[in-house]
């Protein structure tokens, strides 16, 4: 197991790179500790499989490096690098039995005739392939071929990481489930060092302590799911995770408020950069206060639509041009005309250029 | 739901019907007629029954004739699938200009007529105005297709190799393509060995078109006849004849009409036989429950 470090590294598949936008990966530097299990998380094409790439060894970055437990490795072969890797799509060897394709890369390694078989054996289990062990590979269902490839990054004991490329992608709903959980369990068995990509957001947060939200080629934040949902950076990751995503409103900027269509709403006490860019107001639908007009602090609105979720409702409502949504339990009562709707202080997000500023 | 019942189908059934029956079935039926009769002219045959057929299996120089094919077809084999497969290998992947120049030189042997690669190799393997020929003769080879045996068998493998070869090549190469890169970089991360990724990646997934591959390679390399008849017609001796050129002689040279068209059906079966053994000799290493 290794700490991974990045230290100013960035990747352009252009031989040379000129704009921001040539970038495959942006600049970057981080440090991912030991043993715990990270989920990079975005849309496609937005850098997530470049950077696992780069960190795999199968590809070289164009610029700086990368660093296992402060040893650069930037150059090394993912051999060299000790790394484990699983591939979206099941990679198995055709002509193996399902136990040969699990011991490959423990044989290839030399590694004694009676650990291989222990351990194959015990990763087996833990995937639930021991009864097919002597069948052929070819032969079975992408889910049990997904699990071998999986088994081969899990079956030796001393890799520096295992890497997961939307391991997942092919596997049924239900499977994936329990596939997931199985991951999860033996992550905290053995305190794995895993990085799992992904673009599915409840794969991230489930999987992960903590996951790294990428964007056209920047990580936009790294953190733990909690802090993604309460303090998002970025308006994307607002945007990316929870459903629906953050409410974000263009405004200007008053002295202690917002102005959004005019409207002033009350802004956290926090430093605000006055100057520059373009402002957005952020909320997430499940801060956002519904209530009557009157109250103090609240706004009127006009409530246009209600979607009931059957664990919670989701109102949509007009404030000035903008549409919001807010999540509301099941019991509150939606006010009919005299709707207003209240921005709790600290979930209030203000964003420059979007990335968050107070 | 109401069904139909009427015989328009058949309608769609009977073009195919026909095609088959025009290209296939009546001209083998013809054979099989022609083998079963002796024939002195026009309105003038006997039924002999399976005498043709016996005459033909004591038949010497078509034994002669036969052991030849065979050696001669598994020479093909044993070095043209090989070869092919080292070519495939070598050949830069991607969409490069490199690769297009490749594919075009591997295919141009392919598109040259059989008679003309004959034609080039007699003049290119002449010891008086032949590159190949004078060449040898120049460092003091005696080589001379026309009065030694092996030297004309060599020749005509070689010309065949060249001739071939391409193909073979183009087929591992498009198998080689499926292959997805994933497959090479687990095969790295399992620090595979280069003989491992051939082995347990390349070969299995390169199965499907090594049996075309063979099927073709062995199918034509049976039916040989252009090339040796160009270049030695057959000799010297009978070195270079192999069935083909056997049977021609028999059914243009001697009008042997009824022994020719045994020999034609029997030669079929050989044909047949050896094709369903190479196939189902290579289905079922891929595929064989291993225990």
């Amino acid at each position: 197991m290794a700490t991974i470090q990045f230290d100013n590294l960035g990747h352009s598949y252009h031989p040379h790179p000129s704009k921001p936008e040539d970038y495959a990966l942006r600049r970057l530097s981080q440090e991912w500790e030991d043993g715990k299990a990270y989920a990079l998380l975005g849309p496609s094409g937005c850098g997530k499989s470049t950077l696992l790439n780069i960190i795999s060894g199968l590809l070289v970055p164009s610029e700086g490096r990368v660093l296992f437990d402060g040893l650069d490795v930037t150059r090394c072969t993912p051999e060299e690098r000790n790394i484990a890797q699983v591939f979206q799509f099941p990679v198995i060897y055709d002509t193996m039995t399902v136990y040969e394709n699990l011991a490959f890369p423990l044989r290839n390694r030399k590694v004694p005739e009676a650990d291989v078989d222990r351990r194959v054996r015990q990763v087996a289990e833990a995937l639930d392939l021991t009864a097919d062990l002597k069948k052929r590979a070819q032969r079975l269902t992408p889910d049990a071929k997904q699990k071998i490839s999986m088994g081969r990054g899990l079956v030796r004991s001393d890799v520096a990481a295992i890497l997961f490329d939307e391991p997942l992608t092919v596997i049924d709903p239900h499977t994936k489930w329990i596939l997931r959980r199985k991951l999860r369990q033996i992550h905290e068995e053995y305190r794995l060092t895993m990085i799992y990509v992904t673009h599915d957001q409840v794969e991230a947060l489930t999987f992960a302590d903590k996951v790294a939200v990428m964007y056209e080629g920047a990580m936009v934040q790294l953190g733990t799911p909690q802090e993604l949902f309460e303090n998002p950076e970025h308006t994307f990751v607002g945007y990316f995770i929870g459903s629906p995503g953050i409410n974000l409103m263009p405004c200007t900027l008053g002295n202690d408020h917002a102005l959004v269509d005019g409207i002033a709403i009350p802004l956290p006490d926090r430093a605000v950069p006055t100057v520059g860019g373009k402002f957005e107001l952020g909320i997430r639908p499940e801060f956002l206060e519904l209530t009557r007009s009157g109250s103090a602090g609240a706004i009127p609105v006009q409530v246009t639509g209600v979607d009931d979720l059957g664990t919670s409702k989701l109102a949509t409502v007009r404030l000035g041009s903008q549409t919001l949504k807010a999540r509301l339990s099941e019991e509150q009562e939606i006010p009919a005309l005299d709707a207003a709707i209240r921005f709790p202080t600290r979930w209030t997000k203000l964003y420059r250029d979007s990335h968050l500023v107070g | 739901m109401d069904k139909v019942q009427d015989n328009r189908a058949w309608f769609l059934i009977i073009p195919v019907f026909l095609i088959v029956a025009f290209s296939a079935v009546v001209p083998l039926m013809t054979v099989v007629n022609y083998s079963v009769q002796e024939i002195f002219g026009p309105g003038q045959t006997f039924f002999v029954g399976t005498e043709w057929f016996e005459a033909v299996l004591k038949d010497d120089r078509l034994h002669d004739a036969l052991v030849r094919q065979i050696i001669y077809s598994l020479a093909v084999l044993l070095i043209e699938i090989p070869l092919g497969i080292l070519i495939a290998l070598g050949m830069p992947g991607g969409r490069s200009a490199k690769t297009s120049l490749t594919l075009v030189l591997l295919a141009l042997p392919l598109l040259i007529p059989f008679n003309v690669v004959g034609t080039i190799w007699q003049i290119f393997g002449r010891g008086d105005i032949g590159l190949l020929g004078a060449t040898f003769r120049a460092i003091g080879i005696d080589y001379n297709y026309t009065n030694n045996s092996a030297h004309a068998w060599i020749t005509v493998l070689v010309m065949d190799v060249w001739h071939w070869t391409s193909l073979v090549a183009l087929l591992c190469y498009a198998g080689l393509q499926s292959i997805p890169p994933a497959f090479y970089q687990a095969a790295k991360i399992d620090g595979a060995s280069k003989w491992a990724v051939f082995r347990y990646i390349q070969l299995p997934k390169m199965r499907g078109v090594l049996i075309i591959a063979v099927l073709l390679r062995f199918m034509d390399s049976f039916m040989i006849y252009t090339e040796p008849f160009v270049l030695t017609g057959g000799g010297p001796g009978n070195s270079t004849t192999f069935l083909s050129q056997y049977l021609t002689q028999m059914a243009v040279g001697q009008f042997d009409i009824g022994k020719a068209a045994a020999f034609s059906i029997v030669y079929f079966l050989i044909v047949l036989l050896f094709s369903f053994i190479f196939y189902t000799i290579i289905t079922r290493t891929g595929e064989g429950e291993k225990k």
